[in-house]
């Protein structure tokens, strides 16, 4: 088996009476792409939510980077080594561009109130990293002309690259999108699936809620297919739409099966 | 104000400006002398305002905690200097400690009212802050009387709604400024003096305040009022990083206060009163919310524009122009400035002197 980075082990939660995640298995490769598809309300964002510190798990166990993972508060994810995007962005919309990624870096730095009043040796030259840090991710995201434009001034596509540059700047082991395509053009989603192929080039793993089935079949190594709750169907792209119950599950044919 | 930050630009330019403002920054006091003692004193109020509004700028502009009690704080350190430089307790502690003292207890009290509201935003939190703000004055008004239970003996520590009287003026080691000062054949009065330390004060807030809004924890500030999810999700601890926010809001506060009580020589409760905490809110929004320059231009023209407005629509004036007097001063001065603060409100939303669109 490779070296997994994640994994998650009958991972339930409940909500009152509905059952939103029922025993749900799965693990990340290292260095990997991988994409958690699903029809709406198959329980996508609820394991995200979980996996973030959002909601407890009922039941099952998650296992990131050889350790439990045991986040009690959303802020602590991020400290572990998970970065996450918002399915509709949320910018630090005053700030400039390269505000937002410095604000990214503030989980790995460590800078006082006291070093920044009196600007302490160590405070300047943390800051200097910091915003030489941002340059070089605005570069790799290729958004350095914008650096200090507000970053709500971007356009659609220019705002969620943005957002990748700014999960990036915290130094994550994994990078979580939530849902990155959205409302983006062609054009605009060949270059996302380029930067997405990229960052896991460079070591990050990428977890890709998504979708748009043609990016995902196209860029993730590994699938898992929720729907209701349940985990339908996991593998490679070319097994996952081979999969009775994951064409079923798309194609609407659940419904035939409950009005039986 | 375009143009003008375009002129800014140079290193060079920016220099000579600097050096303009502080000469007029240093014949002003001399200049308001010349009209009236009256005129220095209202320098010094604008300057204790311009801490006041920078300080809460931290809280509202910078992390977006709308804070409607903010003058509890500038009470707090009022009465820490009262209390312990006055012939009340007969204590009389330097400056050197009031200051700092007055300062921590008042980043404390910010402490005390930032953890139960930790949750709360927006209107909700407006409302809290409001009581706090109410329950610090109405303290100060009944603190005269305290009794113990087991005890039928009341103990008298804030003098209540009569206040305190007899307080101690800035007393740099021996040197006391209330004696005035001649310097190479230049008088230089008790307030003029005050201009100056509280000068010196403002520039050290407007240095300190700066700083850290451009730092790591100024930006955990910013990414708090943008979008507290998203900043969460950066891994911010949200909890500390508004608890710095009213604890740093609150300490510029308690500086202010000790250093209007110094000057004032008295202080009552009705001095910390909710309408003062609106102006100094006013000052932040009508400057441009969380940039700096801005928020001293509100101050500024908040702190000034009453009291000229007080000279303009004086009963002379009126009878000058319409031969009789029209209107009250006082309900005139409130109607001008009413209208001026929805004309901006109307025609500059984002305030005077916004931060600008690139940085």
């Amino acid at each position: 088996m490779a070296d997994m980075l994640f994994t998650a082990e009958g991972v339930t939660k409940r909500f009152g009476g509905v059952t939103a995640l029922d025993k749900v298995s799965m693990e990340i490769p290292r260095a990997s792409i991988f994409g958690l598809i699903g029809p709406n309300g198959a329980g996508k964002t609820t394991f995200f939510n979980t996996l973030t510190g959002l909601y407890q798990v009922d039941e099952g166990k998650f296992t990131f980077d050889g350790k439990p993972l045991n986040v009690k508060a959303p802020h602590e994810v991020a400290v572990v080594g998970i970065a996450r995007t918002f399915q509709n962005i949320r910018l630090f919309g005053e700030m400039s561009v390269l505000e937002n990624v410095m604000v990214g870096r503030h989980v790995r730095t460590k800078a006082g109130a006291f070093g920044a009043i009196f600007q302490t040796p160590a405070t300047r030259r943390e800051e200097a990293e910091i915003t030489q840090r941002a340059h070089e991710l605005l570069d790799y995201i290729g958004l350095s002309k914008r650096a200090g434009d507000k970053s709500r001034t971007l356009a659609y596509g220019e705002q969620r690259r943005l957002e990748i540059a700014r999960a990036l700047a915290t130094d994550p082991k994994m990078i979580a999108l939530d849902e990155p395509a959205a409302g983006m053009n062609a054009t605009e989603t060949i270059a996302l699936r380029e930067l997405i192929e990229r960052i896991a080039n460079d070591g990050t793993t990428v977890m890709l809620i998504e979708h748009d089935m043609r990016l995902v079949m196209k860029v993730c190594q590994h699938l898992a297919v929720l729907d209701y709750g349940r985990k339908i169907a996991g593998g490679t792209p070319a097994e996952v739409q081979r999969d009775p119950a994951v064409i079923k599950a798309y194609l609407g044919g659940a419904h035939t099966e409950v009005t039986k | 104000m375009a143009g003008m930050t375009g002129i800014l630009q140079t290193k060079r330019n920016q220099m000579i400006a600097l050096a303009v403002l502080g000469v007029l920054l240093f014949i002003l006091p001399f200049a308001a002398g010349a009209l009236g003692q009256a005129w220095v004193r209202i320098l010094n109020i604008t300057l204790l305002y311009v801490m006041l509004a920078l300080g809460l700028n931290v809280v509202v502009g910078v992390a977006g905690l709308l804070d409607l009690g903010y003058v509890a704080f500038y009470a707090v350190g009022a009465y820490t200097w009262s209390l312990l430089a006055s012939a009340h307790f007969d204590l009389h502690y330097p400056f050197w400690i009031l200051l700092p003292l007055g300062a921590f207890l008042a980043a404390l009290a910010g402490l005390l009212l930032g953890t139960p509201v930790l949750k709360l935003r927006g209107d909700y939190l407006a409302i809290v802050t409001l009581g706090f703000g109410e329950i610090v004055r109405i303290l100060m008004n009944n603190f005269d009387k305290v009794g113990l239970p087991w005890s039928d003996e009341t103990y008298n520590i804030t003098n209540g709604p009569r206040g305190i009287t007899g307080i101690d003026g800035l007393n740099f080691f021996g040197f006391k400024i209330s004696k005035g000062l001649e310097l190479f054949g230049l008088q230089i009065t008790p307030l003029q003096l005050y201009y100056f330390v509280f000068l010196a004060f403002t520039i050290l807030s407007i240095i300190g305040v700066s700083r850290l809004q451009h730092s790591r924890i100024g930006r955990a500030w910013q990414a708090l009022r943008e979008d507290e999810i998203a900043a969460k999700a950066m891994g911010i601890n949200t909890r500390n990083v508004k608890l710095a926010a009213f604890a740093f809001g609150a300490l510029t506060g308690g500086l202010a206060g000790g250093l209007f009580a110094s000057m004032q020589g008295f202080v009552s409760p009705e001095s910390f009163g909710l309408l003062e905490s609106v102006m100094i809110l006013a000052m932040v929004v009508l400057g441009g919310m969380g940039h700096i320059p801005g928020v001293i231009l509100g101050a500024v023209l908040l702190s000034a524009m009453p009291e000229v407005i007080r000279y303009a629509a004086d009963e002379n004036m009126q009878q000058k122009i319409f031969g009789i007097v029209l209107i009250a001063p006082e309900v005139l001065r409130n109607l001008i400035f009413s209208l001026a603060m929805i004309l901006i409100m109307l025609f500059k939303p984002a305030g005077l002197w916004p931060s600008p669109e690139k940085k």
